[in-house]
């Protein structure tokens, strides 16, 4: 009998301290996982916004890159991580918006698994071609496009990365099949646009505003409903004459299932005050980011945002990889 | 010329504050520090200490990061030679001979040279930057996926060159690294190849992964065969620096390895890798004795460090000038430099002027204090050769654990080191060497993406190869080296006939 009992107060004693610690939470740094590596788009959102949710929250935030498979390795670990608070993930509109279209064994669903604590930050998505390209603006673009069929060589960043997705959600949109070619990043993608190799590409405006301000290459549009203060002279598709392409790729911070509300409501509220703060947001808005509104932003919002960009990118990209 | 050197004096003048040469010197000790460390890379560092500088200017910031990045090199050097252990690709070279010199008690020379040539290397580089970096750039683009493809084909047959043993066998672990380096998710459709359904595998083999097993864990378990007689430095150390005879020897590698290794960092797609090998197999043609290579030539470290340095800092130009990361660490800097505000592309040098001719101006300081730091550390590391060696493996073992947990966070990486360690040893056993399998694994992932991007480019014509001319050049010269290995090879044979 005397065995039971005190378990009985040991598992009292563990759930008042549970109970205590959801009220402190946080009482030591927050692991926030990346799943990209170091030094990418989504890697600069979430050191920004972390480094000033860190001192809401009174605990450093640390950023663990977990890289691999399009984003969903970091993903998975994080949905599988323990929901006490102290880990938190980047996800964005791949591992929460494509992956399920692209990853037939995914391990997590992004409407289901998660406890959505808020949108960060959009980068939107640019149209670019080389510079010696003969279109002076979308429309003539388009008609090139359409003239030249197979011919045009359309270069991504690999299956599942935001170049692909996004490229591949355009020629749906306009109508045409381009041939793919395939690099491992946007670096190298890059590199082969400005020489002239491949005719166009779509991708975040971080990875490219610095090659259209320095004219190697020509933007096209901007995927956005508003033209971008970081490149004002681009237009937007809108604009250009094309409808039904607006795309950014969102990052956005997510919990694991079962956090408890308390902690979810703490890190929503450290995450609003930073996209508030003056100083992240000029960093982000330099970075050519587009920061959430008020009504954008929190668990709520991003919830629904997670299930439209499901049902958006689920039939333009099913099979999408080995449809060539 | 002119315009150089005021753009140079512009730069000294930002690096010569206080604040921004103690930066300096602490990225350039901290580098070293984890350079030396086996596993525990440039890569893992830099981002661990990315938010600790927030809080400076941008271009201390980056005097900082771009310390560490090539003190890890300077510091990688001193694990290759004393240890056998590469922590890079481009420290793989460095083993060869580095490691054997140490093993002969000439462990201070090895240091010495690699110091020496890294020093100069970076001295020349830095000008080299200063002066060449707009013109050079135009030369990244003409390397196409075709010219890439060929470049990589000449890489492989740099590493037959690396074989001190039968070219056969050279092969064979050549193709197997190209084998392990198909393992993971096909870039073009997605679909996972031979990963047996193992998750940890989709991405395929990491570098660090194979070369701390097949390199670190397994020259700890053939060195546990036999700790008596383990034949490292047992009564004298030797000399801690270079004589004048290993310095006149080294001069002219040293010459042609930072030549080398400058021209290929420059290349995207990592080219820099190719410094090392490039300028080892050219020292290894031109010796008298080629024999010597592999068993302690101090040439066979002197040129591929010097091209090694040269490279790490050549391979700043496509970042600062194009805004195209060559490799890891550079795609980390552009990550470090958003995070400051400046987007790195064609635009940094004309409006961030401070902040690019900073950097360049601190890699030349920066390379003065490795040496001053490295040289007098010399006699320290070769002193710890002489620890016993029931003490330092276990050191060395768990050093590679944390290393290479620390690279991707994850533990399979922890026990794939174990499996490659085993491995390892037994390539020892059977007499193959882990070299080439390294460099046919790191440019096999590069071939098959650049094969696949010139065919789809030329809608399967072969013919694009040979058509371009820079791609025909590449593929001469490898015709050129292999006929030379092969032919070198028969002539071993035959003496190996004649010998029996």
């Amino acid at each position: 009998m005397k065995l039971p009992r005190l378990l009985l107060a040991a598992l009292g004693l563990a759930f008042a301290c549970q109970v205590g610690a959801q009220s402190k939470y946080p009482e030591r740094p927050v692991t926030m996982i990346v799943p990209f590596a170091a030094g990418g788009p989504t890697d600069v959102v979430a050191r920004i916004v972390g480094e000033h949710m860190s001192r809401t929250l009174g605990q450093q935030i640390v950023v663990e890159n977990v890289a691999g498979a399009g984003g969903t390795t970091g993903i998975t670990r994080g949905a599988q991580a323990s929901a006490d608070g102290y880990t938190i993930m980047m996800g964005h509109m791949g591992t929460h918006g494509a992956a399920p279209a692209l990853y037939p064994g995914l391990k997590y669903d992004p409407a289901k698994d998660f406890e959505p604590i808020g949108l960060a930050a959009g980068t939107p998505i640019l149209i670019v071609a080389r510079k010696n390209h003969p279109a002076t603006d979308l429309k003539s673009f388009i008609e090139w496009l359409k003239t030249n069929g197979d011919k045009v060589n359309m270069a991504h960043a690999g299956v599942g990365s935001v170049s692909h997705s996004t490229g591949v959600l355009f020629n749906s949109v306009v109508g045409v099949k381009p041939t793919f070619i395939t690099y491992k990043g946007t670096g190298p993608a890059l590199n082969d646009l400005m020489a002239g190799t491949v005719d166009f590409m779509t991708d975040q405006i971080v990875n490219v505003a610095p090659q259209v301000q320095g004219k190697t290459v020509k933007a096209f549009a901007i995927a956005t409903a508003t033209r971008s203060p970081a490149l004002a002279d681009v237009p937007t598709t809108k604009e250009g004459g094309l409808n039904g392409y607006e795309v950014s790729a969102w990052n956005a911070v997510f919990a694991p299932k079962g956090t408890p509300k308390e902690i979810v409501a703490k890190l929503t509220d450290a995450l609003d005050k930073a996209l508030d703060d003056e100083g992240t947001r000029k960093r982000l808005l330099d970075l050519g980011g587009v920061i959430p509104e008020k009504s954008g932003r929190g668990g709520a919002a991003l919830q629904t945002l997670v299930v439209s960009e499901v049902a958006r990118w689920t039939p333009v990209l099913k099979g999408s990889g080995d449809a060539k | 010329m002119t315009e150089m050197f005021s753009n140079l004096a512009l730069g000294f003048g930002v690096v010569f504050t206080w604040q921004n040469l103690l930066l300096c010197f602490i990225g350039c000790m901290v580098g070293t520090l984890v350079g030396v460390l086996p596993g525990v890379g440039p890569i893992a560092t830099i981002a661990m200490l990315m938010p600790l500088t927030f809080k400076f200017e941008p271009v201390g910031a980056l005097i900082m990061l771009a310390g560490i990045y090539y003190g890890a090199q300077y510091g990688g050097s001193t694990t290759a030679i004393l240890v056998n252990i590469p922590g890079e690709a481009t420290s793989v070279v460095t083993v060869l001979d580095g490691h054997q010199m140490a093993k002969q008690g000439r462990a201070g020379a090895a240091l010495g040279i690699a110091a020496i040539g890294s020093f100069f290397a970076g001295s020349v580089a830095t000008l080299f930057i200063a002066a060449l970096a707009l013109p050079l750039t135009k030369l990244a683009l003409f390397f196409g996926p075709t010219e890439y493809f060929s470049l990589m084909l000449m890489g492989l047959v740099f590493a037959l060159v690396l074989a001190s043993g039968s070219i056969l066998r050279a092969v064979v672990m050549i193709l197997l690294g190209v084998l392990l380096s198909t393992v993971g998710t096909d870039g073009e459709t997605g679909h996972d190849r031979m990963t047996f359904g193992i998750t940890s595998l989709s991405d395929g083999f990491d570098f660090a992964v194979l070369a701390m097993g097949l390199f670190g864990i397994a020259e700890v378990m053939r060195n546990l065969d036999n700790v008596e007689t383990r034949d490292v430095v047992k009564g004298s150390i030797g000399n801690l620096l270079p004589t004048a005879a290993e310095m006149k020897a080294s001069f002219a590698p040293i010459l042609r390895g930072t030549f080398l290794g400058s021209i290929l960092g420059i290349l995207p797609g990592n080219g820099a890798v190719l410094g090392p090998f490039a300028s080892y197999s050219v020292e290894k043609r031109m010796a008298k004795d080629p024999s010597r290579f592999g068993k302690g030539a101090i040439e066979g470290v002197a040129g591929p460090e010097a091209a090694n340095n040269a490279g790490a800092q050549t391979s700043f130009i496509p970042l600062l000038t194009l805004g195209i990361p060559p490799n890891a660490v550079m795609a980390l800097m552009v990550g470090a430099m958003t995070i400051h505000g400046i987007i790195p592309g064609p635009t940094v040098m004309t409006k961030n002027p401070k902040l690019f001719w900073g950097m360049i101006a601190s890699m030349w300081i920066g390379n003065l204090m490795l040496l001053i730091i490295n040289l007098p550390l010399v006699g320290m590391w070769v002193r710890l050769l002489k620890v016993p060696y029931r003490l330092m493996f276990p050191a060395i073992l768990m050093f590679c654990c944390i290393g290479i947990y620390s690279v991707n966070n994850q533990y399979q990486d922890v026990l794939a080191i174990a499996l490659f360690g085993l491995v390892g040893y037994g390539f020892i056993k059977f007499g193959f060497e882990p070299a080439p399998l390294l460099l046919g694994f790191v440019l096999g992932k590069l071939m098959e993406e650049k094969l696949r991007q010139a065919l789809t480019l030329s809608r399967g014509d072969l013919s694009v190869f040979v058509t371009h001319p820079i791609s025909l050049v590449l593929l001469l010269i490898a015709a050129a080296l292999l006929t030379m290995a092969l032919s070198s090879g028969m002539a071993k044979k035959r003496e190996e006939v004649f010998t029996e």
